[in-house]
């Protein structure tokens, strides 16, 4: 073998070594949590790499409480709702930003992209007394309302690049035939922006479903807390003898449904991802 | 209501009607544009923008979690005051700028690892091999896990007797004995900062990636042709190109990174050694239920994000415009 050839194997064998690594830890912790939902607490002390034997205790005992239950309800409800407030405020807005020339149009453009550069703890105390006037407090809605703050500058934005990439010749066919704005907006628009719509629904989903901030601190009992709270908080009790099993049990159930969905969808998501970036 | 015209008009007369049919219709969509806007904008003034003004005000009162109306203006004594031969206040407080440190630690620390490692991971998913699918997926779940949860495994895995972090490295004999990874001070910033690189990698090495794709593929060839060494047609050819995307994933992941608070309250709690600004925020607000003093350190925390976004913006103006106009 020349040493050219050499060097051109050793490459190879590198590459694929690079690879293996980066898949290895990606998945490893994932894949780590899953084993050990399936170890009984009493042989979590044997530091394992591979299950013995698939044990369902743990979820036995997160899905007995009804707190867990209750907690996976909330998350679904608000992340929900906080999905379809964002794509209907979401989808008028971007109309107006991305196909009608304004004054003012790239102010209200600076606007948003500022309001989702905010570090939510600055709207912390404003959002309380918001939430405490609305009567909201330890209640979902609360958590409907200020997760907007995130979801709706996002899907304005993302939404409004899709809008801008559509044909310019079928707005004017449109207003050549009278339609309305509200028209254009529902019959011809509104049939084309459905995989737009997916994918930032699916983002603000995500981003709803995992925020932890604001559920954190305007809930209060465990009948209203999300999934991402009820996690942070079962190992509340005591330092020293958290109840790994179940905690890795919860978060596997919350998790699951997400990977799942990302990698079904995972060309959209990342054309989302860049449409939001990249373009902006 | 369109003005009729004859066929017997002169030209410019028609011009002029249509002309004017099409600025009738502009000031209709213009109208329109504002009417659509508009409960996007109530919804923004509602949950950003009087909070936030609520909070400037909040920063300069005795306000306290109890009871918000109760509130007396004092000016500046959240921030500083000297009184009794000492200084008080968010500025005069050693923690506040201890998390202030932290915070900014962190965020270089782990956006430069993010950005090397994206970058790396990025080059990796653009070369063509079997099974790159596969491995886009799998470099994609991280990203898809919610922070909560993999703060939760990591603290699992770094767990101090049962980690199997400690137990792999004492089994290749890195360490002698288990380290205490989120208690002790010396390791539990760097604790944070993997599990931070670990969860937002997926993210940056998406965005490369994409900058990547859209490279044009003649320079590469030409540059094989001529037999140029592929790290230095790296760094002369496609790092600049890719500057604006990677602008854009750091300035992304510098803003995210500043304001940063459930990995570091899941993995460390309200420990000092890696109490960020927003933690020791809340810890003010909610738990002393100061919401004056917790409002001064987010006005902070605000004005240093802003001055951040500024300074890049300002930096960046080329690369990151406002598409449209």
């Amino acid at each position: 073998m020349t040493s050219r050839q050499l060097s051109k194997h050793a490459t190879r064998i590198g590459f694929w070594v690079l690879v293996a690594l980066i898949v290895v830890i990606a998945v490893f912790p994932f894949y780590y949590a899953v084993k050990t939902s399936f170890t009984p607490s009493s042989e979590l002390f044997r530091v394992e790499l591979w299950p013995s034997r698939l044990d369902f205790t743990n979820y036995v005992q997160i899905f007995s409480q009804r707190s867990f239950l209750q907690a996976i309800f909330n998350s679904i409800l608000v992340a929900t709702s906080v999905v379809f407030i964002a794509l209907l405020l979401g989808i008028t807005a971007s109309y107006a930003l991305g196909r009608v020339r304004f004054r003012g149009r790239s102010t209200v453009l600076l606007v948003i992209l500022g309001v989702s550069m905010f570090p939510q703890v600055a709207v912390l105390s404003g959002l309380f007394e918001d939430i405490r006037a609305l009567n909201l407090y330890n209640n979902p809605g609360a958590l409907i309302l200020s997760y907007t703050i995130f979801t709706l500058p996002f899907t304005v934005w993302v939404l409004t690049t899709f809008m801008r990439q559509l044909p310019m010749e079928l707005e004017e066919a449109a207003i050549m035939d009278g339609a309305t704005p509200w028209v254009i907006i529902t019959k011809v628009f509104l049939p084309l922006m459905w995989p737009a719509m997916a994918t930032t629904g699916l983002l603000a989903f995500i981003a709803a479903w995992n925020e932890f901030l604001f559920a954190l601190t305007f809930t209060l009992t465990d009948s209203q807390r999300t999934v991402p709270v009820a996690i942070a908080l079962l190992s509340g009790g005591s330092a020293y003898e958290l109840p790994w099993g179940p905690i890795m049990a919860a978060s596997v159930v919350v998790t699951v449904p997400l990977v799942v969905l990302v990698i079904i969808f995972q060309r959209r998501i990342v054309s989302g991802l860049t449409a939001g970036a990249v373009k902006g | 209501m369109s003005t009729p015209v004859t066929e017997s008009a002169p030209i410019a007369a028609r011009h002029l009607a249509r002309h004017k049919r099409s600025t009738k219709v502009r000031r209709q969509r213009v109208r329109a544009a504002w009417i659509f806007l508009a409960p996007m904008l109530v919804v923004l003034v509602l949950v950003a923008g009087w909070p936030l003004l609520r909070t400037f005000y909040f920063s300069f009162t005795d306000a306290s979690l109890s009871d918000l109306s109760d509130t007396l203006f004092i000016g500046l004594e959240n921030y500083l005051i000297y009184e009794d031969g000492r200084w008080y206040g968010v500025l005069a407080d050693p923690i506040w700028w201890r998390a202030v440190w932290n915070t900014v630690y962190f965020s270089v620390v782990s956006v430069s690892l993010e950005v090397v490692f994206g970058i790396i991971v990025a080059l990796v998913l653009n070369a063509e091999f079997k099974g790159r699918t596969l491995v886009r997926a799998a470099v994609l779940i991280p990203w898809a896990i919610p922070t909560i949860v993999s703060a939760q495994m990591w603290a699992w895995m770094l767990n101090d007797q049962f980690g199997i972090i400690n137990h792999l490295l004492m089994v290749i004999g890195i360490i002698g004995e288990p380290i205490a990874w989120t208690a002790d001070a010396d390791y539990s910033m760097w604790a944070v900062i993997m599990v931070d690189v670990w969860k937002t990698t997926p993210f940056v090495a998406l965005l490369v990636l994409a900058a990547l794709q859209m490279l044009p593929k003649d320079c590469y060839e030409a540059a094989e042709v001529d037999g140029i060494h592929p790290v230095k047609v790296f760094f002369r050819v496609t790092l600049p190109l890719i500057t604006p995307a990677l602008m854009v994933a750091v300035i992304f992941r510098l803003l995210d990174a500043l304001r940063v608070f459930d990995v570091i309250y899941v993995l460390t709690s309200n420990s000092t050694s890696t109490m960020s600004m927003s933690i020791y925020a809340r810890q003010q607000l909610v738990e002393f239920q100061d919401v004056g003093y917790g409002s001064a350190a987010s006005t902070l925390l605000f004005l240093i994000i802003a001055l951040a976004t500024i300074a890049y913006l300002y930096l960046g103006r080329n690369q990151l415009k406002l598409g449209g106009d």
